[in-house]
């Protein structure tokens, strides 16, 4: 029982802060692809946010008002910040695979560059922004055990408390759930990359 | 009233190289014409000037008597076609998806744009039902190709721009593929570039010859063989 609940928080605080992220890093990403200099400067914020440790990160943020404090928040707030990078990358790196015949094309063709980002540049990276976002969640089912030192509940609170009672069973049945969870994420969400890839017509 | 002129047009490379020379050169409406030259004499950039694709860097582009400076880019594309050597499809839509791209910009209704593209396909023998629904990577090169001309001519634009659409093709297909062409855009003025001297014929009543950016031939395709520049001759004796 509490076992599903710890399980159910975690997933939760790692559903949203990857939202959020997808939400914040497609755009940021984009945004890249389209401004080379302003898009460097991005890129190297979220590179530089990624070297922070995870544990130093969480201890960062609890004097922060808003954003940070004990609890949940902090939690999801830490989890987006780390799931951003991969997602800006992948972003940036799957609009700047299409290939320059077919954006040509698209121009010649009359579209607006509005219309060449949405029907053409997009779509084609789909299948590369969804392996960012994979890898995003699956980092973040990891760090989400840490949250659980600022408060932020999920699976961390056994493997805290196991640690801290040296309980090796206790450590376990937080850490392999964890671990599971990390494994169904990363393999439904490779099937979904599959087959877009498939879809888009370049598998 | 002509279709493009070209008013003392250079254009220098971003490194300070000289693409074109200042080019003057006029191509009246309904004229087929071809951009003969080496590759780097600056055909391909004399073709992209008329969509706008490259911008002078001196001298003026009139497209149908306008100053292209003056014209809304995004529409004047949709009414140009253009066809690369790259078919360069759009590869997660399907050949009808691709064919309908222009007709979708201009918001025709469906059942127009779907009369169009089966009457067009027809004529390219690709028929629809066949191929409409197929995607682009399952098709052949020459099948591509085709798909690619569909897509530049159904809105039957008044210009058709080819850049070597067949240069990556097969001799076969190639002759084939230049027939359906010239049928498909029998009503089209047509810039064709190309450095195949043999195509040159088949396709344009007017060749062009392009060397180190400047124009150094311009005459009619029945012409082409009394001309006197070095360089037209040796084109002229690779055709043999």
């Amino acid at each position: 029982m509490n076992l599903l609940r710890l399980t159910g928080e975690h997933l939760l605080i790692v559903v949203i802060a990857v939202t959020i992220a997808i939400a914040a890093g497609v755009p940021l990403g984009t945004f890249a692809h389209r401004r080379r200099g302003a898009g460097g400067v991005a890129l190297r914020v979220t590179d530089a946010v990624q070297t922070i440790p995870s544990l130093a990160m969480f201890g960062f943020l609890i004097p922060l008002p808003f954003i940070g404090g004990i609890g949940m928040r902090p939690a999801i707030v830490a989890l987006v910040l780390y799931s951003l990078l991969p997602i800006v990358r992948s972003t940036l790196v799957g609009l700047q695979r299409v290939d320059p015949h077919v954006r040509e094309a698209a121009t010649a063709l009359g579209m607006t560059g509005r219309q060449l980002l949405w029907q053409v540049e997009l779509p084609l990276a789909t299948p590369a922004i969804v392996a960012g976002i994979r890898i995003a969640a699956v980092t973040a089912i990891g760090v989400a055990t840490i949250a659980a030192a600022v408060g932020g509940g999920g699976l961390g609170t056994l493997i805290f408390r196991g640690v801290a009672m040296v309980d090796t069973r206790l450590i376990l049945s937080g850490a392999l759930p964890a671990a599971l969870l990390a494994l169904v994420a990363d393999f439904a969400l490779t099937l979904l990359e599959r087959r877009l890839a498939r879809r888009r017509g370049e598998a | 009233m002509s279709a493009v002129e070209y008013r003392d047009v250079s254009v220098t490379a971003p490194n300070g190289g000289v693409l074109l020379d200042r080019v003057s050169l006029t191509i009246a409406r309904g004229e087929r014409v071809a951009y003969l030259g080496r590759s780097g004499a600056g055909k391909t950039t004399a073709l992209k000037l008329i969509n706008g694709l490259v911008a002078p860097s001196s001298g003026t582009m009139l497209i149908d008597d306008a100053p292209l400076g003056e014209q809304d880019l995004v529409a004047l594309r949709r009414g140009i076609g253009y066809v690369m050597q790259h078919p360069a499809l759009f590869p997660h839509r399907t050949v009808f998806d691709n064919i309908a791209t222009v007709p979708r910009l201009l918001g025709w209704d469906e059942a127009r744009t779907r009369d169009a593209a089966a009457a067009l396909l027809r004529q390219l023998e690709l028929p629809v039902e066949r191929f409409g629904t197929r995607h682009p990577r399952m098709l052949s090169g020459g099948e591509q190709q085709r798909v690619a001309i569909a897509r530049a001519m159904i809105v039957a634009p008044r210009l058709l721009l080819c850049d070597e659409p067949f240069s990556a093709l097969d001799p076969l297909i190639r002759t084939e593929l230049q027939s359906l062409l010239i049928e498909t855009a029998r009503e089209t003025t047509l810039v064709f570039v190309t450095h195949d001297v043999r195509e040159a014929l088949r396709i344009a009543g007017r060749i062009v010859v392009f060397d180190a950016g400047r124009v150094v031939a311009d005459t009619a395709s029945g012409a082409l063989a009394r001309h006197e520049h070095p360089l037209v001759r040796r084109f002229v004796a690779s055709a043999g």
